[in-house]
């Protein structure tokens, strides 16, 4: 079976924010806009200042991004012909009933009490701008410019972000572990991984590249013409234009924290004792508030890893399996269990051969999770509201005190195989990997399931004791809007653009 | 140990009463995929010998398929399904059903062709049978009411503990098993726990089984000179047909996706029943015959309980040829979410599912049977969504519970009634609670 040749990636055509979190660039802002009149919105776009993924030295001083949802495309002119071209969530969207149960999103998190992003009442368009501080409102202004007001409606959602130098509100450092995208294309899939390695395919975060599996992630695939002859050919269908080669989907979800709630039960199941809240909050983390993990490092490196970060990211789980240094239902140790493909790093073809007939570890915790390499995600959210600090979040709250919490913002190419499936399987899971009675103790809704009425637990196993079980967690985050968006390339925006 | 048994009744649909059929399915409801476990037409929870059951109509929207090979299908009357899986056996088990849920059986049936109102229902029913060729269970021999003690068990054990976390928490593992022993002990003899002693295996059970574990090696090992015989030709033929079998893998239409997932994910269990054609010829009709019987012998015989492979989600499935063996349907129980089922599957068992599946028409073009296939990921998922059929009633006997659970479940049992215990098992034995 002959290899598709993948040529080399267009960091021109590849919207910035694929590459780079922008983190230099702290002020920044998302608006959610709706679509007033399709040909002025079109004239806009032509002429926004969109930032590609090119490395410039010095960095720049602005950067702006855009994209889509389903509607959004729609709204645009384009065809269902081709929006059919994209995955099922995309189009289904965020907020459909089954997904919104799948992903958590019941009880305060409903869809239906969202601030935006409600069923059929999703926004068209989100634009990013980011820039440094004293720039940022000239900048807006200027990438604004005249049709601005022709093109979107005029109640447009402004979602203003905050720099917290790094940490998340509740304090902890955040952003520290993620994966590394292969752009070189070095990467031999679909071979066995034994061995947790950082580094992803890029079409795990690219729409038109070999994904882990070796394959190349569905599209819409246009037929040749005029309109289409921007667009770069499909690489395993060169007859084809490919409107979704370096694109990628944009996960977005306005997660508000309770930092004060979350505070004040960590404080008060630590009998009172700031000393011991910290390590509590640790336990339910995975870090500490600094960012350090709670299993040593290893000596051998982690492909992939950062150097600048081997402090906070040269480990695995491996030398912890009974989770009693990291919890397993520890924050980041759901999020990114960091195994390998088989519950061994090393092992002959033969034994490879015995586990996967189902003859390998006994144990009751052995090989209960799936190979982490399918559902990594690439974050690039920002947090809003002001800091508070442990000791001021156990102080009463002021009235009217505005939100904390996080714009969390994920980019993959398979929504349903990276971001649904970690939600689904692994942070909202009140089963996740042998435990039960619980989900993940930061973002968890708390919510009962039929004959499942407590998931409100977080379980601390023990070193040959019993494991400490801490119980009545509160719902620390609630979800207030959200929706599935099309990052496109900027060959795609100006196919958007100019049909 | 009571060994567990399954039953699937099939029957074509009166096309002049499909709609009353769809609607008397619904009314079991409480929504989509939820049931109303004591409905009136056919109460399961009154039966604690079901572990799972469900109602499907076959509506396969993909017999048009076959036209790839050049060929017409034929048109197939629509049927109903009614699965279920028991402890002991599912004959005894349709008998107590129809004692209690008679009426309401007969209602369903009624809507069937070939359905006499005067007619014995059991013996009909019988007439209707349509046996799996394979079939695995998660655990053979575990109970209902098993399930159910032992998940009574551990809620006890939990709330002890809750109440008595400060004592217990430095305790040596052996001294809080001891502990927990004598609290299950006085709970026993108050009569707040039970925990049944396993009954005797049926001794007709035992016989038939040692002669099917005994009798398809034996009868491979006669035909071994033949099977050496035409297995170059059957290698020639099945890789031919391997790269020019057409693929048919278009993504699923996206109202009739959405509304699978109506039925998805009311609990932590979810059904999952797919339907399609067979390749046509004798080659993938028999590769599909050999890879089953292998796979029910494996399921029955040599798998470690609570595994197929790698995989510990799945409580039970089966394969049954629909009427004849042009079509088959797969019907399993998993936990998790549709999502976590097909990537478990992908990345776990591979193999099998290539196996097993690869005889269908349109499947992603597999290699030497087993490799390949679905780790086309995106084409496999489509294909198989494509083949998926919603689940008009479907039950299960403990909710919130999943095969994990069960198993954590049995282990601490296990633990408490083992009379020695090394350290090392101790140690074990308390991370479990």
């Amino acid at each position: 079976m002959g290899r598709i040749a993948m040529s080399e990636v267009d960091y021109g055509d590849v919207q910035g924010l694929v590459r780079f979190g922008y983190s230099h660039l702290t002020s920044a802002s998302y608006a959610l806009l709706r679509i007033k009149n399709a040909a002025a919105a079109k004239v806009w776009i032509h002429s926004a200042p969109v930032t590609s993924a090119v490395a410039i030295k010095p960095p720049p001083q602005t950067a702006l991004n855009i994209a889509f949802t389903a509607s959004g495309l729609r709204a645009l002119g384009l065809p269902d012909s081709i929006i059919d071209g994209f995955s099922h969530e995309f189009r289904g969207g965020m907020a459909q009933e089954s997904r919104a149960r799948q992903l958590g999103d019941v009880g305060n998190n409903d869809p239906s009490k969202w601030l935006w992003g409600r069923y059929e009442h999703e926004p068209h368009v989100v634009v990013m701008f980011f820039a440094e501080p004293d720039r940022f409102d000239s900048f807006v202004e200027s990438a604004k410019g005249n049709t601005w007001s022709d093109a979107f409606a005029p109640d447009v959602i402004w979602l203003g972000t905050s720099n917290l130098n790094g940490t998340e509100p509740f304090g902890f450092t955040d952003g520290i572990s993620q994966p590394q995208i292969d752009w070189e294309q070095q990467r031999q899939t679909p071979c066995t991984q034994l061995q947790y390695t950082n580094i992803a395919a890029l079409g795990e975060f690219l729409l038109g590249y070999r994904n882990e599996y070796g394959k190349i992630t569905d599209r819409p695939l246009l037929e040749p013409d005029a309109a289409s002859a921007v667009l770069l050919a499909a690489a395993d269908m060169p007859a084809k234009k490919d409107l979704g080669r370096n694109g990628t989907y944009l996960v977005m979800r306005q997660l508000e924290q309770d930092v004060r709630e979350f505070w004040k039960f960590v404080y008060k199941r630590a009998g009172g004792n700031l000393a011991e809240a910290g390590q509590l909050g640790a336990k339910m983390v995975g870090r500490t508030q600094a960012g350090d993990p709670l299993v040593p490092i290893q000596d051998g490196p982690i492909p992939g890893t950062d150097p600048r970060t081997i402090r906070q990211n040269q480990y695995t789980y491996q030398n912890d399996p009974a989770g009693v240094r990291c919890p397993f239902g520890a924050h980041i140790r759901r999020a990114n269990p960091r195994n390998g493909d088989f519950p061994e790093r090393e092992l002959s073809a033969f034994k490879k051969l015995v586990i996967m007939l189902g003859f390998g570890p006994k144990g009751f915790y052995d090989d209960l999770i799936s190979p982490v390499r399918f559902h990594r995600i690439l974050r690039r959210g920002r947090e809003y509201g002001s800091e508070l600090s442990r000791e001021q979040a156990l102080q009463p709250a002021p009235p009217n005190e505005s939100p904390r919490g996080l714009h969390f913002i994920c980019l993959n190419a398979n929504i349903s195989r990276q971001f649904e499936f970690l939600q689904n399987a692994w942070i909202a899971n009140s089963k996740f990997s042998g435990l039960t009675g619980e989900s993940d103790p930061l973002l968890g809704n708390r919510q009962s399931l039929p004959g499942c009425p407590v998931t409100d637990n977080f379980t601390v196993p023990g070193s040959s004791s019993l494991a400490g079980r801490v119980s009545g967690l509160r719902q620390f985050v609630t979800m207030r809007g959200g929706a599935y968006f099309f990052l496109p390339s900027l060959r795609a925006l100006r196919y958007l653009a100019e049909t | 140990m009571t060994p567990q048994s399954n039953f699937m009744v099939l029957a074509s649909i009166d096309p002049q009463r499909e709609a009353e059929l769809r609607q008397l399915l619904d009314s079991m409801n409480r929504g989509p995929g939820q049931v109303d476990p004591n409905n009136s037409f056919v109460p399961f929870a009154e039966f604690d010998t079901l572990h799972f059951a469900r109602f499907i109509i076959l509506d396969d929207k993909t017999t048009e398929d076959l036209r790839v090979y050049g060929l017409t299908p034929r048109s197939y009357p629509l049927y109903l399904a009614f699965l279920g899986d028991v402890d002991g056996d599912a004959q005894a088990f349709l008998g107590k059903l129809i004692r209690r849920a008679g009426k309401g059986l007969g209602r369903i049936f009624s809507c069937c062709e070939g359905f006499a109102s005067d007619a014995d229902l059991l013996t009909w029913m019988r007439q209707h049978n349509a046996p799996a060729i394979a079939a695995y269970l998660n655990t053979r021999g575990r109970t209902v009411r098993q399930i159910r003690e032992e998940a009574a068990l551990y809620e006890a054990l939990e709330s002890y503990i809750e109440k008595n976390a400060d004592a217990f928490r430095d305790l040596p593992p052996r001294e809080l098993l001891g502990k927990l022993q004598s609290l299950v002990e006085s709970e026993k003899s108050a009569g707040r726990l039970t925990l049944s002693p396993e009954s005797r295996t049926p001794l007709g059970w035992q016989i038939r089984n040692l002669l099917h574990m005994i009798g398809l090696p034996l009868l491979v090992l006669i035909a071994s000179p033949l099977l050496i015989l035409i297995a170059p030709f059957y290698i020639v033929a099945l890789r031919r047909l391997e790269k020019t079998d057409p693929e048919v893998c278009p993504m699923v239409d996206q109202k009739y996706s959405e509304n699978l997932s109506r039925f998805e994910d009311h609990d932590v269990t979810n059904q999952f029943s797919a339907m399609g054609s067979l390749k046509p010829g004798l080659v993938r009709l028999l590769t599909t015959i050999f890879v089953l019987k292998t796979v029910n012998y494996g399921a029955r015989h040599i798998t470690r309980p609570g595994r197929l492979g790698r995989i510990r989600s799945i409580h039970f499935a089966r394969w049954v040829f629909v009427a004849g063996t042009e079509r088959m349907i797969f019907c399993s129980n998993y936990d998790g979410s549709v999502e976590s089922y097909m990537d478990d599957f992908i990345n776990k068992t591979g193999f099998g599912l290539n196996a097993s599946f690869s005889n269908g028409i349109g499947y992603p073009r597999t290699n030497w049977l087993v490799l390949d296939g679905c780790i086309d990921e995106r084409k496999y998922k489509e294909y198989l969504r494509r083949h998926t059929l919603p689940t008009q009633v479907w039950y299960k006997a403990y909710p919130g519970l999943t095969a994990v659970d069960l198993e954590r479940n049995t282990r601490i049992r296990q633990g408490l009634e083992k009379a020695f215990i090394t350290d090392e098992q101790a140690c074990e034995w308390v991370a479990l609670l």
